[in-house]
């Protein structure tokens, strides 16, 4: 009988979106920090002149879902090496996918609904 | 040759090395980060919504304690952030021997703690 429980590379595409993830949330931050350094002044007009652009809106939930999605695979990867409990280790995965769905929710009324 | 068995490890007196305090250190920051999003969230929510939240959230953010957590928040930002760009360079094979891994890891540990204070110095 040939069974195959898990697959050979199974790992493979999280481990790949992790990296991807990483290269957008890096360029984001050092755009931003860019842009921060550029602003030798910044108050609640320029800060939100900033936003208004519908580009830097889209960029940043691009950037904030590439947080929840890295957050989700870094959170995983570190509940199963420390926590063996089958039972804890489903509740916490839960919450934190919850957490994170949330999140992306929150994203979207915190950047359009301003 | 007689071995001694069972061989007792003092755990306390084995170091970790470079390389591996890097990684749990980017371990750490990732997690104190996932942590904060909620606050950080909450902190981007008021400084968009209106000119009062904007300006409710500086007041707050004076505080002294809350410069000293948001720095905490920046080194964990700024290791992730540097140890990150270097797992990347070990992806790429770019870090192929021990002296590479360990200065590598120097880099990484006293580049964030180096743009930490200079980011702290000119907020503060």
């Amino acid at each position: 009988m040939n069974r195959i429980v898990t697959g050979a590379h199974y790992g493979l595409r999280d481990w790949l979106i992790q990296r991807i993830t990483a290269v957008i949330l890096a360029a984001y931050s050092v755009a931003l920090a860019g842009y921060l350094l550029w602003q030798p002044y910044l108050d609640y007009d320029s800060w939100t002149g900033l936003f208004s652009s519908q580009a830097v809106r889209s960029f940043t939930l691009l950037f904030l879902l590439c947080v929840f999605y890295h957050a989700w695979i870094g959170v995983r990867d570190i509940v199963m090496d420390y926590v063996k409990p089958t039972g804890i280790r489903l509740v916490i995965h839960t919450l934190t996918i919850l957490a994170l769905l949330l999140y992306g929710i929150w994203s979207v009324e915190i950047l359009w609904g301003m | 040759m007689d071995k001694k068995r069972p061989k007792h490890l003092a755990l306390y007196l084995i170091k970790l090395p470079l390389p591996g305090m890097v990684s749990i250190l980017h371990r750490v920051s990732g997690l104190l980060l996932f942590l904060a999003l909620p606050p950080l969230l909450l902190m981007l929510q008021y400084s968009l919504r209106s000119i009062e939240t904007y300006t409710q959230l500086a007041g707050l953010l004076a505080h002294p304690l809350a410069k000293l957590t948001l720095l905490g928040l920046l080194w964990a930002f700024l290791h992730h952030f540097c140890a990150g760009l270097r797992y990347l360079a070990i992806d790429l094979h770019y870090v192929r021997d021990l002296a590479l891994a360990r200065g590598s890891s120097w880099m990484v540990i006293a580049a964030s703690l180096g743009l930490t204070m200079l980011i702290g110095v000119k907020l503060w």
